[in-house]
């Protein structure tokens, strides 16, 4: 099976996120997950299950952190 | 990563470092986590961007969890007293009308103690944009009712849930605002969903838009969760918001004149600060009798504490006033405070005047050098604070044989009966002044003159009061206690070192 190339992918700022969850909850793909470690803060951190991601930068607006998601678009070839 | 772009990342227009509190990460805010505030921050910094205003945006931040705005947004900051963020940036928008001026306000803060300001503020249709964060509750104190807290809803100050009978029911600031002409654009928006937020993100750039282009007062409300306070999880608080908060505050446009709306013309630049002598008549006022800047050699060590009282309408406060300004005039540093009740007649009337030679460390007088009383009531009440050797000007043909403490300078100038032979009794003021310059050597007799005649602009009362302070300096001559001339007790005698302000 040929394996598709994903639009986008997404970097959780690991300080930064405070695994409030929104991100998780508002990936339409569903490719955010709370990571099982934790942040030097103590909080659970979003991440990125590795595939999947659209670049459609959901996450980016729910997250109320400034630096907490960054995401990136596969540029046309 | 050479072939992806970032197409949604920190914002330019954050600091890139938070620079908060010793204990804080400097690249986390201090809201909680699923803190609407953070959501809207962001929107407004990406707003900023889309917009290309960051040199000349001012956010006004108010009181509540938000006032720490100005840690995050690298733009113009100013954090306003709790409610008052409207007036603030009404003058921000005023004195620097190129400027993009955004008051960014919670319930508390706008609904609350500010209600005054953000209606008027609005109804004068100020030109700058409001984002008002509607989390229906007091979050940074701890969860009180707020205003806006929904029928029904717990807070601490309503533990049974809020009761319309007793509590009122929720205040709905855009169906509020929009009763009023003035405003071009009101809207309510969510953050309880993407959509919701995709469209918060589109309304605040928007009424930030409405301000570059030159329209009037722009209004954004926001329902913000605030899952801390009320006890849900983040995800829980969003749905809150989606679900419950529209029934009592629909989403939507209230108000939309931008189409219309007129760009509101530039008001007339402020003066320069350089000419508003020249605008208030002061040029030339102090020209040839300062002796130089205020606080020179002439003065030092001086400090002159004197309390003038009387009834409402003698003049004490024309008299406290006309003192300070020649003394200002003098090269002194002054100050005067004036202190009545609501009376405008008969009621009681006093007021501080400080000639130093130095800064003023207080404008109270609680322990005067002189005191000019122009009525018995005044002389009894000011009697008990006199010290030893402090001047006592009555205003009366003799002063009252008993019940004076010991020591005191005191004198008698019967002030009301001079002025009511030169014309009016209203005079009184100025023969006692005249009285005090004749007894203390404070002033150049000419300097209160000059001052007198730029103070007073009616010719028949300026002739009048310029009679009746030479007929006080002569009648202080004539009558007044060798004690009372005495004149270097006071003249250049540097006062006790410095107690601050005694309450009386």
């Amino acid at each position: 099976m040929e394996r598709t190339i994903d639009r986008g992918t997404v970097v959780i700022g690991i300080d930064e996120c405070k695994g409030c969850g929104l991100c998780v909850q508002a990936c339409p793909p569903r490719v955010l997950r709370l990571s099982a470690q934790l942040n030097r803060h103590g909080y659970h951190p979003a991440e990125y299950t590795g595939s999947g991601c659209t670049a459609c930068g959901i996450c980016y607006y729910v997250c109320p952190e400034p630096g907490g998601v960054t995401v990136f678009r596969r540029e046309a070839a | 990563m050479p072939d992806l772009a970032v197409v949604h990342g920190r914002s330019p227009s954050f600091y890139a470092v938070f620079d908060r509190k010793e204990d804080g990460d400097p690249g986390q805010t201090h809201y909680c986590p699923g803190c609407g505030h953070g959501i809207l921050t962001k929107l407004l910094a990406e707003a900023i961007d889309a917009l290309g205003i960051q040199d000349r945006t001012v956010l006004v931040s108010p009181v509540g969890c938000s006032v720490f705005g100005y840690e995050y947004l690298d733009v113009g900051n100013i954090q306003a007293a709790h409610g008052r963020a409207p007036a603030v940036a009404t003058a921000v928008k005023r004195s620097r009308p190129d400027s993009i001026v955004i008051s960014y306000q919670g319930d508390g803060d706008l609904a609350a103690i500010g209600t005054a300001e953000i209606i008027h503020a609005a109804n004068r249709g100020e030109a700058i944009t409001v984002i008002f964060v509607n989390n229906a509750i007091y979050g940074m104190t701890g969860g009180q009712m707020a205003p806006t807290t929904l029928v029904g809803e717990r807070s601490t100050t309503t533990p049974w849930g809020r009761d319309p009978t007793v509590h009122g029911y929720p205040i709905r600031v855009c169906e509020l605002l929009a009763t009023l002409e003035a405003p071009v654009h009101i809207e309510r928006v969510g953050l309880g969903s993407n959509r919701q937020i995709m469209a918060a993100a589109r309304a605040v750039r928007r009424a930030i838009d409405n301000q570059v282009r030159g329209l009037g007062f722009s209004v954004v409300e926001v329902l913000s969760p605030c899952p801390t306070i009320w006890g849900l999880d983040p995800v829980e608080a969003q749905t809150f918001v989606r679900d419950t908060m529209p029934r009592t505050f629909p989403l939507g446009i209230l108000r939309d004149r931008t189409a219309t709306a007129v760009p509101r013309p530039p008001l007339p630049s402020p003066p320069d600060p350089a000419e508003l002598p020249g605008i208030l008549g002061l040029d030339g006022a102090t020209a040839g009798t300062t002796g130089g800047r205020a606080g020179g050699p002439r003065h030092a060590g001086a400090d002159h504490r004197i309390v003038a009282a009387g009834f409402g309408g003698q003049g004490v406060q024309v008299l406290g006033e006309v003192l300070a300004e020649a003394g200002l005039s003098a090269g002194y540093h002054v100050a005067w405070l004036p202190s009545y009740g609501p009376q405008m007649r008969s009621g009681t009337s006093n007021c501080h005047v400080r000639l130093c030679g130095g800064a003023v460390d207080s404008p109270l007088v609680s322990r005067p050098t002189a005191l000019v009383a122009l009525n018995q009531p005044s002389l009894r009440a000011f009697l008990p604070r006199m010290e030893p050797g402090t001047l006592v000007l009555f205003n009366a043909d003799a002063v009252p044989p008993d019940g004076l403490p010991r020591g005191l300078r005191i004198g008698a100038v019967p002030a009301t009966a001079i002025a009511d032979r030169l014309g009016s009794p209203r005079a009184a003021n100025m023969v006692m002044l005249g009285a005090l310059l004749e007894a203390t050597g404070m002033l150049a007799p000419g300097v209160v003159e000059a001052t007198l005649q730029r103070m007073v602009t009616d010719p028949a009362w300026r002739d009048l009061d310029l009679a009746a302070l030479r007929a006080g300096q002569r009648a202080a001559r004539r009558a007044l206690p060798a004690t009372c001339l005495h004149r270097t007790a006071i003249l250049g005698a540097p006062g006790p070192p410095g107690p601050g302000p005694r309450p009386s």
